[in-house]
């Protein structure tokens, strides 16, 4: 049985939170992810969940105490977006590197300066190799279920890493749309109880946390938190494979639109992917041979899987919401760009679009499928809706 | 201690073991090494007061030596000395202290004549 609701990503978020009810979560409120944690505060106040709610005075805090919530053994989640994140950003480290199983979901904003409280990727892209897992949704019910699944993988004894949900700002966050819910207990049979590596309160076996580190094991720890993300990877396909059995929904590391066959296809993601989707509709129904690659898995990057799906490709255009400031193109590009390195041929071109929530269309996005067929290309990223 | 390879090792930099530090040789991080002048020395025993890493070795109130395994050759033994008996010697000058059955070298066995 399933409960259908309409809920903004907010409220998806907040579901997941209730449905998982963590141990502990420390939060700050920050827009546009104030509405989560304000919807989850609530199912505090009126006793819905057990979850310990610690209310701090900073996101450095706020991730301090997930931290040590979760090395004493808890389970724990919070919530934030941009600043907030950008605040958070030591302990986003220490978090991964002390292998602690924290859940964040991460309502994607822009980063000051210019103050700006809309959508791109700025904040998530920034943070793409601290350690944390990240998997990006394109509406409100991969929110939800992304959400479930990510409790699941960041506790899996193989990986035992931190995951952030990424969501689009106000895209997503604040639109209402159909979510289908599990049961209660359903999610609660799915992730099972939580057993932490050796936590700080088994009083009756010791451990130190966080000593200092030096020249002679440091290496090894590092080494070790790499194959924890490589793990990831099988254990994100395992537990998609356990929820479609649960939910009937089905995930991968990314979702394969008409690109299969398609000479020009487009790599995106989050909730632009399903403006892609529209246009690649549109243009299929013209008969032309397009496809869309939605990335959903962005850490641990999906590279062999990625060279495969791209490999007949003509031309590529990778999407990024964030623009690297750096003279060579976005984050996401520059990384399929690596991973094509040498296996294949095809044109790659970057394309930064929406960011500080610029709006984005279909009619934008068919200029993209445009452009590849028309052999357009360019070292640089083009820039795509700003004003010149 | 023996190192192992990051296969082996608890993940996280976690120590699972209480009380473990003794498997931790600091000496590694030694440059200079400590040698007293057991001709000058009072053993006042300040150094041994004094060394964070508890590696002054001291029979029957005397300094007897260094355990060079732990000592990581802070100085803080030379310059708390109050008779400047202690001398910090560079490591790349070969130290030729056999160590003693209790894996500790004491660097200048007591002079028979002023001991
Ligand atoms: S501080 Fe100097 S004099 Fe005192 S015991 Fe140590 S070496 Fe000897
Ligand atoms: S150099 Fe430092 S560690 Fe070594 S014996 Fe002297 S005080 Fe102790």
């Amino acid at each position: 049985m399933s409960t259908i609701l309409p809920l903004t990503g907010n409220e998806s978020g907040a579901e997941v939170m209730r449905q998982i009810a963590p141990d502990v979560v420390a939060a700050y409120p920050i827009t546009p992810q104030t509405e989560l944690m304000h919807r989850f505060a609530d199912y505090v106040a009126d006793g819905k969940v057990p979850t310990e709610l610690i209310l701090v005075e900073s996101e450095h805090s706020a991730m301090s105490a997930c931290v040590g919530a979760s090395a004493a053994g808890a389970r724990v989640m919070t919530a934030t977006s941009s600043q907030g994140m950008a605040l958070m950003w030591e302990i986003l480290y220490i978090a991964a590197a002390l292998r602690l199983p924290i859940v964040m979901p991460l309502v994607n904003r822009s980063l000051s300066a210019p103050i700006n409280i809309h959508c791109d990727h700025s904040d998530s892209m920034g943070a793409r190799d601290t350690g944390w897992l990240q998997l990006y949704c394109e509406n409100c019910q991969e929110i939800y279920d992304t959400g479930i699944q990510a409790m699941k993988i960041a506790e899996n004894k193989d990986v035992l890493l931190p995951v952030m949900v990424c969501y689009d700002g106000f895209i997503l966050s604040h639109t209402v749309e159909r979510v289908e819910l599990l049961e209660d207990h359903e999610v609660k049979g799915f992730i099972g109880e939580h057993i932490a590596d050796h936590p700080l309160l088994d009083v009756d076996n010791p451990v130190t946390y966080g000593p200092l580190d030096l020249q002679d094991f440091y290496f090894e720890h590092k080494r070790q938190e790499a194959e924890a993300m490589r793990n990831a990877k099988p254990v994100v396909l395992q537990v998609a494979e356990e929820y479609e059995v649960l939910s009937g929904r089905k995930y991968g590391l990314f979702e394969e639109y008409f690109s299969k066959d398609a000479e020009y296809i487009m790599v995106c993601l989050g909730s632009a992917a399903g403006t892609a989707k529209a246009a690649v509709d549109e243009l299929r129904a013209a008969g032309e041979n397009v496809g869309l690659l939605k990335l959903r898995v962005f850490r641990p990057f999906p590279a062999e899987e990625l060279v495969a799906a791209l490999a007949d490709a003509k031309r590529i255009a990778v999407m990024d919401r964030a623009d690297g400031v750096n003279s060579i193109g976005g984050p996401v590009f520059s990384e399929i760009r690596a991973a094509l390195y040498g296996r294949s041929s095809a044109k790659i071109s970057n394309y930064i679009y929406g960011l500080g929530g610029r709006d984005i269309d279909i009619e934008m996005m068919k200029s993209v499928f445009q452009d590849m067929k028309d052999g357009k290309y360019a070292e640089e990223a083009f820039y795509l809706g700003v004003r010149e | 201690m023996p190192e192992k390879g990051w296969k082996e090792l608890p993940i996280g930099g976690k120590i699972l073991d209480a009380g473990n530090s003794i498997e931790y040789e600091t000496g590694s991080w030694r440059t200079f090494r400590p040698v007293v002048d057991k001709k000058k020395c009072i053993n006042c025993l300040r150094c041994w007061l004094l060394c964070p890493d508890s590696s002054i070795f001291v029979e029957d109130e005397k300094v007897m030596g260094y355990d060079y395994a732990y000592c990581k050759g802070c100085g803080i033994c030379a310059e708390m000395c109050p008779v400047d008996a202690i001398e910090m010697v560079l490591e790349t000058e070969k130290d030729t202290v056999e160590a003693d059955e209790r894996g500790i070298k004491v660097v200048q066995e007591e002079d028979p004549e002023t001991g």
